[in-house]
């Protein structure tokens, strides 16, 4: 067990390490994210009453194609120099390289939202404390990536890949972006915790369901 | 323990109507150097991934160190390691960040002192803390042999690992792969250099069209003209 978690532990930094020195993915996941809201921003007075309705969309459509280009980029790095082989070659269950994979992309979308997420707030004349809101984020930030990292490995054998891989992964990680955007309402409209209950178990369920699915899958993803 | 170091029964391996392999019988004794050539397409690549749990195989068996592929890799993987001509580092790491993250892959004791160890086999030490990616390609497949032998593997796989090399490289390449060299490690290599591999080679195999055509003892094998055997079997030049 001890083992394994420093195996999933050295590929996460391994990737953090690599992000740090190139910045590939964060700072055009981060301008993208930026540039949603901004124009969304211009688009709706944030005075109206409109605005509570779209808020939640704008905020979860930034965070999902934001998302989306993050995940293009977890398993190309792996692609160039056939380093996947060299993942694959080493004596791990493959599930540990799914898991590796996860938290970097956890890490990485986690980091964007914590950023975008006050800039949004302040855009919308919106209260800066929303704790709620941040459970919202982790998990549906959870699934997202639990899918989005399978899908990803998916989408790294297909020529078009980076087509291919929104196609693929949006329609199957819609319930979990649909429960955010209605639980994120809710926050927004200070409804009680009671009322956002349904949407939060859709989220723990989609979860648990996905990161289980991927991590029984993901060795027949990845294996010849 | 059994005698060999890899077994091959009948394996055959296709892509879709594509047959790449097609009933190859192979046994291979410890620490026996076996050097395999053929054309291009021969299926060369794909019977070293094959042999290294990359690839599965369609039919047939293929035991390394008495060990099924297909029932526990990861046992064989303990045991095996590639150096083929893509290096499987990472540009932007260091040589040290690269050597680091596999070994502890692969759980290596001692790891600080392995990294030395295996570097300076590699006659890489002046360059232990520069990024990967700025390192000429030769010394950055001293660095992939190198990571390949950081577990100390019993057998070696190399997939033309002097593939883009100028030949003042493949020369260094050559007297490296020479130091890594010990007597109780088998090493499997594919090449395009018909005289280079026969000098290397204990025993030398051609394929061609996914099937073994040939194979013969060092001591056996007509080394003056041995292009011309190779041309008779392939009928094709180096």
């Amino acid at each position: 067990m001890r083992g394994s978690l420093s195996k999933v532990l050295a590929i996460f930094w391994k990737d953090i390490l690599l992000e740090i020195r190139t910045k590939e993915s964060v700072t055009a996941i981060l301008v993208f994210a930026l540039l949603v809201l901004v124009i969304f921003n211009f688009a709706f007075e944030p005075e109206t009453a409109t605005m509570n309705l779209v808020a939640p969309g704008i905020l979860w459509v930034a965070f999902t194609f934001a998302g989306v280009l993050g995940l293009n980029r977890v398993f190309a790095i792996e692609r160039e120099n056939s380093r996947l082989a060299g993942l694959l070659l080493c004596p791990i269950d493959p599930m540990l390289i799914y898991w590796g994979k996860l938290l970097g992309s956890f890490t990485f979308m986690f980091a964007i939202e914590i950023i975008v997420t006050p800039i949004f707030l302040v855009l919308l004349n919106l209260p800066l404390f929303l704790p709620r809101l941040l459970l919202i984020i982790v998990l549906a930030t959870l699934g997202f990536t639990s899918v989005g990292t399978l899908f990803s490995a998916l989408a790294n054998n297909i020529r078009a890949r980076d087509i291919m891989l929104p196609i693929l992964f949006l329609p199957i990680v819609v319930p979990v972006i649909i429960a955010a955007v209605e639980a994120t309402a809710l926050v927004l409209q200070s409804s009680p915790w009671g009322d956002m209950m349904t949407w939060l178990q859709i989220m723990i369920a989609f979860d648990i369901i996905y990161l289980v699915v991927a991590t029984l899958v993901f060795q027949y993803v990845v294996e010849g | 323990m059994t005698a060999w170091a890899i077994e091959v029964e009948a394996l055959s391996k296709s892509f879709g109507r594509n047959r790449a392999l097609s009933n190859i019988d192979l046994k291979i004794g410890r620490g026996e150097h076996v050097i395999v050539f053929g054309p291009n397409g021969a299926g060369k690549t794909t019977l070293v991934k094959v042999l290294s749990t990359l690839s599965k195989p369609s039919s047939g068996t293929v035991r390394v160190d008495g060990e099924d592929i297909r029932s526990d890799p990861v046992k064989v993987r303990r045991r095996i390691s590639l150096v083929s001509h893509d290096t499987f580092l990472y540009d932007n790491l260091t040589v040290y960040e690269n050597l680091r993250f596999y070994g502890k892959m692969h759980d290596v004791p001692d790891l600080e002192e392995n990294v030395r160890e295996v570097i300076a086999r590699v006659r890489l030490e002046p360059r232990l803390h520069d990024r990967v990616g700025i390192l000429s390609h030769g010394m950055q497949q001293r660095v992939s042999i190198a990571r390949a032998i950081i577990h100390n593997p019993s057998i070696l796989f190399l997939d033309e690992p002097e593939a883009g090399l100028d030949p003042q490289a493949v020369v260094m390449l050559r007297d490296v792969l020479e130091s890594v060299n010990t007597p109780e490690r088998t090493i499997v290599m594919t090449t395009h250099n018909l005289r280079q591999g026969v000098e290397m080679g204990d025993r030398v195999v051609i394929l061609d069209r996914g099937k073994i055509v040939y194979q013969a003892s060092r001591d056996d094998i007509d080394t003056v003209n041995f292009y011309e055997i190779y041309q008779s079997y392939t009928g094709t030049g180096e």
